[in-house]
């Protein structure tokens, strides 16, 4: 059963990174950009755990765990560079 | 038993996940949109943060409590980052629709 | 309100622990040689980086903290509901809003601790503090801080003000003591 639900959850997942991906492509601002990227980079982690517990492997945490400080990082990186016009004053 | 746990805290949180880009696309300006990831999201990565740690506990032999770090990372940073972007968007002084409340209340930044 | 801590050899006790915890999580296994390496890795990383920090509160009832993180795991959890169904709903019936919320908060860290609380609750988003100060000096005194958030439906000011500065506010106050 949990194989059925797993693949259940995939799509749950990959739907909402179309989504995402929507946001990205037609939203209207830079800060939405920002947003929908932010919360791609949440939703691949979500990928990446799913796809090490179909494989049965935690290999994929360190993966998982990279992405998730990237991601706040880059994020933090480029709304400082919207506000600032640099990074590192 | 855990087969059952595991089964229904993955789809709670893959729901969540979808609730909160259902709103990232659905809601009409941005001030709005912020709620939907901010909030959702990290409670659907929770939920699945602790179906793994279940998952990997039960199918490996030994305690396997480190995704849990991955939860506390999220809900430690989600905050974050929603400030940051709620303050860029302040900042280019990006429009909220017509029946936002209060909007007199923002002050010009330096 | 205090700042420094008893000990010199070891500035930040709390964040030692979490290091130590950290560090035995990432490698999954609690065998000695993981444990002598953690214990090292808490007691010189704190040393070396202490330069750099400024002097931030400390927390002066333990008791009281841990029960007001329950008490913000538990609001989290029921506040998701209510965005999710919020979200869901019709987008035509919502009204947004801004609130400034006044502060009795002085320092920044208390602050922000209570801004990510309301960022994650009741369906709200902390939006900017006003007037913005990074830096706290001793002895002067202190202003009135307003902190304004976005609100997702908005039906009550005054009720969700007041939500706000008794339920996340006073236990801040109390245990910073400030």
């Amino acid at each position: 059963m949990l194989e059925t639900v797993i693949l259940i959850v995939f799509a749950m997942i990959g739907l909402s990174l179309i989504l995402n991906l929507w946001r990205l492509l037609i939203g209207p601002s830079v800060p939405d950009r920002i947003l929908a990227l932010d919360t791609m980079y949440i939703n691949s982690i979500a990928l990446i755990i799913l796809y090490g517990m179909n494989m049965g492997t935690g290999l994929y945490f360190e993966a998982a765990l990279l992405i998730a400080m990237l991601g706040f990082v880059s994020t933090v990186a480029v709304c400082k560079y919207l506000l600032r016009g640099d990074i590192i004053e | 038993m855990i087969e059952w746990i595991i089964s229904i805290l993955l789809l709670i949180g893959g729901t969540f996940v979808l609730i909160g880009s259902i709103g990232l696309v659905k809601m009409p300006d941005f001030f709005m949109r912020l709620h939907g990831p901010t909030k959702a999201t990290t409670l659907g990565m929770a939920s699945l943060l602790t179906a793994a740690m279940i998952f990997f506990s039960t199918t490996q032999d030994g305690l396997s409590l480190k995704e849990i770090l991955i939860s506390i990372f999220l809900l430690l940073t989600a905050p974050i980052s929603a400030y940051m972007m709620i303050k860029s968007a302040i900042h280019h002084k990006l429009d909220s629709i017509e029946r936002t409340k209060g909007k007199d209340k923002i002050e010009d930044d330096v | 309100m205090r700042l420094d801590t008893r000990f010199k050899w070891l500035p930040t006790p709390i964040r030692s622990l979490l290091l130590f915890v950290v560090w035995l999580l990432l490698n999954n296994s609690v065998s000695t040689g993981h444990i002598v390496l953690a214990i090292i890795l808490a007691i010189v990383i704190p040393l070396a980086t202490n330069p750099f920090r400024t002097k931030q509160p400390l927390v002066l009832k333990p008791m009281l903290a841990l029960r007001h993180l329950m008490l913000v795991l538990y609001d989290i959890v029921t506040a998701n509901l209510e965005v999710a169904i919020l979200i869901l709903g019709p987008t035509k019936k919502l009204t947004p809003g801004f609130v400034k919320v006044p502060l009795d908060l002085t320092h920044s860290m208390p602050i922000t601790i209570l801004a990510s609380t309301v960022s994650l609750t009741p369906g709200t988003v902390s939006a900017e503090v006003y007037p913005w100060r990074e830096c706290f000096t001793e002895g002067e005194k202190p202003e009135q801080r307003f902190l304004l958030i976005h609100v997702l439906n908005l039906t009550d000011e005054e009720a969700l003000i007041n939500t706000i500065k008794q339920r996340y506010e006073a236990p801040l106050k109390e245990i910073f003591q400030c």
